[in-house]
């Protein structure tokens, strides 16, 4: 290697999130002792704590900035077999607490589409999960942890102790301090199957009815075809399950094995290659119903046994795109941006959407709401991706929505403030020597035009 | 002298708060297996002996030493092998990587770096090697380093200490495999630990938690010496074949 390539190489590497867009150069610093922190040494400028760096846009990044790995933090702190609580640092996978718990009989309270994210991202984000109609968000199961603000402040936090921190933290997409160690209450399972039940449906309306008739399962998520046209517009499987109730042997989950070496070329993914494969997906199921005893991995994490899926889109990455759109008139913004996608010659493909209930969120800034969520990805395509985006996001503010920070590269900070008009009040918790590219790009600016901008429909004029 | 591999339950970690030493610790905690931890910091120690008994380790005692006092070494040894019963592992895993600069500077780095990885690991083994021998029984793992294999400009201090520890080693395994004793020499490439945080990562270094299967491994198999991960083994092979009139004069 030659010393001028050397160098460079010395220069902060880029990073990127699940998504593999954007790429942003930072300096990565492992935490490997929670007292260790803040650095006693050497104060950092600009920092943010990155778990498995599972979401997808910026959330997790922080350009020039010092991201703080936190996967070394991963040491269980105690657990009681009687009630299910669980003590942890923040670094702890939600893999590993499945591997540790699930022998024992106690199951995640809430969990995402996959399972390698951390305690702690699972709280900066208030993820949700196909049992947020009965359980909520994953904040809602910790009672408590711990925040460190970089002056060196230690605050225990509990819906009674620091409660306006413990409320900023959830779902304070890592800006008020580090997360060291947290709470988390599992739920006791006898089994590791789920009775599944797969049902197939045409229409919005339909989707709408089945999640209706199916509020008394634990999980309900259904995937959505949204390349189908005429006939077959909007079609899916509505999928619901519940634990099983028949006692069976508990034991732990291996490890994955298969993982994607290599990107694959971007054009692979295109509109008749997902079209494919959503019509295979669809058939795949025969009968319009179908009843199961299937294991939990494959029903929760259909895409965790191929470790680094993301490379599927080539090395330009995906953009993720997660709505929630208030009951009323929903459904007809949910055909909106169903039209919208065909009209631009994209294709999702994997389209999700569900149901979310009315269990409140504890966190000042979360996501989930009630309403129909939709949760999409579309490759990375200069020309055409960036403009749906945006006609999504414009769409999803007609209809008095809200995007999701974990699954976004691109909201505007316009779109971002009328989303969450409670940020304003939220940026007193912000830790000052705590940043991210999302928080740079969406509390810099528009402050002014926001407040000019009386009316919703005044908001997507400006954003238009 | 062969004798099939039992599982441990009486273990004793000396640098217990090492990177390798937790992931490894935790591959063997279970409802029969009893540990005594000795580390300097006490906290710590505690975060590891709490990370231990929560994954199900029967018990854990933990005792903050600095190892670099080796004349403190019998008694805390005492101490451990009277607390677990019977010790059936004990893993050497402190070291420290010094700064090579200071080092060649001055003999005090230089001296500080080989009390570490050396003359501690001599004490302990000196006294752990009588005790297996005694009990004609055991594991003792310790881990070096493949820096340990040849000398090299940018570590040859850390290289010597752990290259002395080899070869010590060797004689120690010469002398008590005969009682049945497994004498475990690990020879780790890179590893991503608080040691190595400063190095830029690249594809070579391993995860601490696959350090800690290979060591396992190697006990499993009765290794004398283990390469982890093994492709160090074929990297190593072509480094030590290099003649030193070629390599005196390569940048490595
Ligand atoms: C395949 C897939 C499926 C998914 N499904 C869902 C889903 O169903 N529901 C859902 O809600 N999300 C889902 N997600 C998104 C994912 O659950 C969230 O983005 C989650 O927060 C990622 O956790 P992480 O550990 O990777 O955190 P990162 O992505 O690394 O970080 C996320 C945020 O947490 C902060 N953070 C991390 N650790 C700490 C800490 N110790 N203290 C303070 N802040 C911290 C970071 O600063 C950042 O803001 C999915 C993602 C993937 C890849």
């Amino acid at each position: 290697m030659s010393a001028s390539k050397l160098r460079q190489k010395k220069s902060a590497p880029a990073f990127e999130s699940w998504g593999r867009y954007p790429r942003l150069p930072a300096t990565l610093v492992p935490l490997y002792w929670m007292e260790e922190f803040p650095p006693a040494d050497r104060p950092v400028a600009s920092m943010l704590p990155v778990g498995m760096g599972r979401s997808y846009g910026d959330v997790c990044l922080l350009e020039n900035g010092t991201l703080l790995h936190t996967t070394t933090l991963d040491r269980f702190i105690g657990f009681d077999p009687k009630t299910g609580l669980l003590r942890c640092e923040a670094g702890v996978t939600l893999a590993e607490i499945l591997k540790f718990a699930v022998p024992l009989g106690w199951f995640l309270p809430v969990t995402p589409g996959t399972k390698f994210v951390t305690v702690g991202g699972a709280i900066a984000n208030d993820i949700h999960g196909k049992n947020h109609h009965v359980a909520g968000t994953f904040g809602r199961h910790v009672p408590r942890f711990e925040l460190v603000r970089s002056d060196g402040m230690r605050l225990e936090c509990s819906p009674i102790q620091n409660s306006d921190w413990y409320a900023a933290t959830i779902g304070g997409m890592g800006l008020t301090g580090l997360i060291t160690w947290a709470e988390v209450q599992l739920r006791p399972i006898v089994s590791r199957k789920i009775v599944y039940h797969g049902t197939k449906f045409v229409g919005v309306d339909a989707f709408l009815e089945l999640s209706q008739g199916a509020k008394n399962a634990e999980y309900s998520v259904a995937w959505i075809d949204c390349v189908a046209q005429g006939k077959n517009f909007a079609r899916g499987i509505f999928m619901r399950g519940d634990h099983s109730p028949e006692p069976s042997i508990l034991k732990p989950s291996r490890d994955p094995r298969l993982t994607l070496p290599v990107d694959l070329p971007s054009v692979l993914l295109n509109k008749y290659t997902v079209e494919a494969f959503n019509a295979l997906y669809y058939r795949k199921q025969l009968g319009r119903e179908k009843r199961a005893l299937v294991d939990y991995e494959p029903f929760f994490y259909p895409l965790d046994s191929i470790l680094h899926w993301n490379r599927l889109y080539g090395k330009d990455g995906l953009l993720q795109f997660q709505c929630v759109l208030p009951f009323e008139d929903g459904q007809q913004g949910i055909l909106r941006i169903l039209k919208a996608i065909t009209s631009s010659g994209l294709a999702s493909f994997l389209a999700v959407i569900k149901v979310f209930g009315d269990v409140p969120s504890p966190g000042m800034m979360s996501f989930p709401a009630p309403g129909i969520t939709l949760a999409l990805d579309f490759p990375v395509r200069r020309d055409v991706s960036f403009d749906l985006l945006e006609r999504l996001a414009y769409i999803t503010v007609e209809h008095h929505g809200k995007m999701y920070p974990a699954k976004d590269a691109c909201m505007t900070a316009l779109q971002f403030q009328s989303f969450y008009p409670q940020w304003r009040e939220f940026a007193h918790y912000v830790d000052p020597a705590f940043s991210s590219s999302f928080w740079q790009r969406v509390s810099g600016v528009g402050a002014i035009n926001l407040a000019a901008a009386t009316s919703t429909a005044g908001l997507g004029n400006a954003l238009v | 002298m062969y004798k099939p591999y039992k599982r441990p339950t009486g273990i004793l970690v000396l640098g217990a708060t090492s990177s390798i030493a937790m992931a490894f610790s935790r591959l063997l905690a279970r409802p029969d297996t009893h540990f005594f931890l000795v580390a300097r910091n006490p906290r710590k120690l505690n975060s590891v002996a709490s990370d231990l008994l929560t994954r199900g380790a029967a018990s854990v005692v933990v005792h903050a030493m600095d190892l670099d006092e080796t004349p403190l070494h019998p008694a805390m040894l005492s101490e451990a092998a009277a607390s677990l019963g019977n010790i059936d592992l004990a893993l050497i895993a402190h070291g420290v990587l010094g700064i090579q600069e200071e080092a060649q500077a001055h003999y005090e780095a230089a001296s500080a770096i080989l009390t570490t990885n050396f003359l501690s690991p001599v004490s302990l083994v000196t006294w752990l090697a009588n005790y297996f021998e005694g009990t004609r029984q055991g594991t003792l793992a310790v881990i070096s380093s493949v820096a340990g294999d040849r000398g090299r400009k940018s570590n040859y201090l850390y290289g010597a200490s752990k290259g002395g520890l080899n070869i010590f080693l060797n004689g120690v395994r010469n002398r008590i495999d005969r009682a049945g004793v497994q004498v475990l020499t690990i020879r780790p490439g890179f590893v991503a630990t608080p040691m190595t945080a400063h190095l830029p990562q690249g594809p070579l270094f391993a995860t601490p938690t696959a350090v800690a299967h290979g060591i396992l491994r190697a006990m499993q198999t009765r290794r004398d010496i283990a390469y982890v991960p093994g492709f160090w083994a074929a990297i190593m092979f072509v480094i030590r074949a290099i003649p030193e009139a070629i390599f005196k004069n390569l940048d490595l």
